[in-house]
């Protein structure tokens, strides 16, 4: 658990420097995916840097599990957080493979162990651990840079994952497969993630909890769900974006949690984990009006019915289902 | 293109470090050739001393500063970029700058009164000589390593003296070996003038030539003083290649 309480920060000393962070008080519970969003200067790096004291507060307290992180040995607090910076920061003077290794070699671990998982990290994101591994930084895209960045930031397998705008640099195809293996890592390993994005759609994907931050102040704190839903207020809602909320909304719920039990019609399929939006675009391409649900095995689950997305009643608390997860 | 098994004969520095020693110890025997060549001169080749000597103690005088220089200019420089030391660095550049201001005729003359002749005074002028361009390129080469990539190392949990060995230190090195590149080329031929507050060098040739009006000697002098620093040069060249990180 990580506790901000009242939190204030200025860089800088002239009378006229704003505040990077404004009274922020926040709680940020074990195991959660946080989202920070918010315009570019609003405070969002400050407050993931101030997590392993990158920065520290001018007033106020940050805790770790309960205890004031002033009072922690610095070099244990970073050790135990895997970090990943906004400009990636590889060292260019060594191999991908000893970039990842870098943490793990502080930690005291043999060297098997890190190559072992050095291999499992770079085979994780889809770089062929033999042809990357002993490659220098500067012979990767920047996409595979990023990538390396943030499997440098796991190796160590840390409690806590700080992760500034990790996939700013990425095309959209691997920016998607990416954030899905960052969730799974999440759901597998049950590990504290805190990443900044200005990314709306990346927060909504991801977050368990999102915090929307405006000139050092949070403005909103809460799921994607009580996001689109309930504003906070006119920012809020501008920030998400008024015209798409239905859309965005769609996209939080799975296909399968409205699929009624019913033999397979002859309709077009969809995977049942798919989100209501792809059930949308798909309903339109074919121009039908239901779709056959299949499980991740392939078999028959259900008929999903345009009917039951139009008429659904929504009042802010959505039925949720536990996989968001999208698939091409 | 020569084949791998005389790939040594493309090698240039070894070509230079044979030609230096056929100087130094072909000079001796090239009596009839200076004789042609200044036939107005008694004695056309310099024996005072025997020039594996003087090329000896020319290196020696030069890699003692030298090894001084590196010494007090790297630490300096790398003390001046921590936080603790930071508030000195304009005050080190400026001084280290003056110092090279002065010529070096000029640092000798000094050090004379200070320590008497022989080859402290030269020691002490070379090393102080050679200082700056060892601090500039220390300091250049730290300051040259990217914003993010410090960010990182501290973000991970490196400790200060884990950042600079690891991290800082490779990737200053090849702008710090410019540095002392710079330093021991300008002292190698600084030493040849130190022979005039009375240390045996490879310029005592010339100090001597120039006073006797012996040119021979002179032309002796300066070719092998030419030379080493030709060896040096393409030693340092080559082992900046082995520096260099950004292959
Ligand atoms: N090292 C710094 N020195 C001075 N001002 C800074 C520094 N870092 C950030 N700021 C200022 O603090 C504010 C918040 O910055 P930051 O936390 O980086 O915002 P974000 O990550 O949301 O873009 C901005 O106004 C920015 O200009
Ligand atoms: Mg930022």
């Amino acid at each position: 658990m990580i506790e901000f309480a009242n939190v204030s920060k200025t860089y800088g000393h002239t009378a006229d420097a704003p505040k990077a962070l404004d009274d922020v008080s926040l709680r940020i519970g074990s195991g959660e995916l946080v989202v920070l969003i918010g315009g570019s200067g609003s405070g969002k790096s400050t407050l993931l840097k101030m997590i392993n004291r990158m920065e520290q507060p001018d007033t106020g307290t940050v805790a770790l599990d309960g205890q004031d992180m002033v009072h922690m040995p610095l070099r244990e607090l970073r050790l135990r957080m895997g970090y990943v910076i906004q400009s990636v920061g590889l060292f260019p003077h060594w191999t991908v493979a000893r970039n990842i290794g870098v943490v793990p070699t502080m930690l005291g671990w043999k060297p098997e162990r890190i190559a072992a998982r050095v291999t499992e990290l770079l085979s994780l994101f889809d770089l062929d651990p033999t042809t990357y591994g002993p490659r220098y930084p500067h012979q990767l895209s920047g996409g595979q840079q990023q990538r390396v960045g943030v499997a440098r930031a796991l190796a160590g397998d840390p409690e806590v994952l700080l992760m500034d705008e990790p996939f700013g640099a990425l095309d959209p195809l691997i920016r998607t497969a990416l954030q899905d293996e960052v969730k799974r890592i999440h759901q597998a390993s049950g590990k504290t993630i805190v990443m900044v994005t200005h990314d709306i759609d990346e927060a909504l994907r991801l977050g368990t909890q999102i915090v929307l931050l405006e000139q050092g102040r949070i403005v909103q704190v809460g799921s994607p769900l009580a996001l689109l839903s309930q504003p906070a207020n006119k920012q809020v809602a501008d920030f998400i974006g008024r015209s798409d909320v239905g859309i965005k909304l769609l996209s939080l719920q799975s296909a399968g949690s409205l699929a009624r039990v019913e033999a397979p019609q002859s309709t077009p399929f969809l995977p049942a984990s798919a989100s209501l939006r792809e059930a949308v675009s798909t309903l339109a391409l074919h121009g039908c009006q239901s779709l056959n649900l299949l499980d991740d095995t392939g078999a028959h689950a259900g008929v999903l019915h345009a009917t039951d997305l139009f008429n659904r009643r929504h009042t802010g608390s959505l039925p949720l289902s536990d996989d968001q997860g999208q698939h091409a | 293109m020569l084949k791998p098994r005389y790939a040594w004969l493309g090698d240039k520095l070894l070509w230079a470090v044979l030609l230096l020693a056929a100087l130094v110890f072909g000079l001796p025997h090239s009596e009839a050739l200076f004789a042609s060549l200044f036939p107005q001169l008694e004695r056309p080749v310099y024996r005072q001393e025997p020039f594996t000597q003087l090329l000896w103690q020319h290196v020696l005088l030069v890699g003692a500063s030298g090894a001084a220089a590196v010494l007090v200019g790297t630490l300096a420089g790398i003390w001046v970029t921590r936080p603790a030391g930071r508030a000195f660095r304009p005050v080190l550049e400026t001084l280290v700058s003056m110092g090279q201001t002065l010529p070096p005729v000029a640092v000798l003359a000094l050090a004379v009164p200070a320590v008497g002749f022989g080859e402290l005074p030269a020691l002490i002028a070379l090393a102080l000589y050679g200082l700056l361009p060892v601090v500039q390129g220390t300091i250049t080469g730290l300051q040259a390593v990217a914003a993010p990539v410090l960010q990182a190392a501290n973000g991970m949990g490196l400790s200060p003296w884990q950042r600079l060995r690891q991290v800082e230190g490779p990737l200053a090195m090849p702008v710090w070996l410019s540095g002392v590149r710079t330093s021991v080329i300008i002292n190698i031929g600084t030493a040849a003038i130190a022979s005039t507050v009375g240390a045996k060098t490879l310029g005592s040739p010339i100090i001597v030539g120039l006073s006797g009006f012996n040119t021979a000697y002179v032309l002796q002098g300066a070719v092998v003083v030419g030379m080493l620093a030709v060896v040096v040069d393409m030693g340092f060249e080559r082992l900046a290649r082995r520096v260099d990180w950004a292959h």
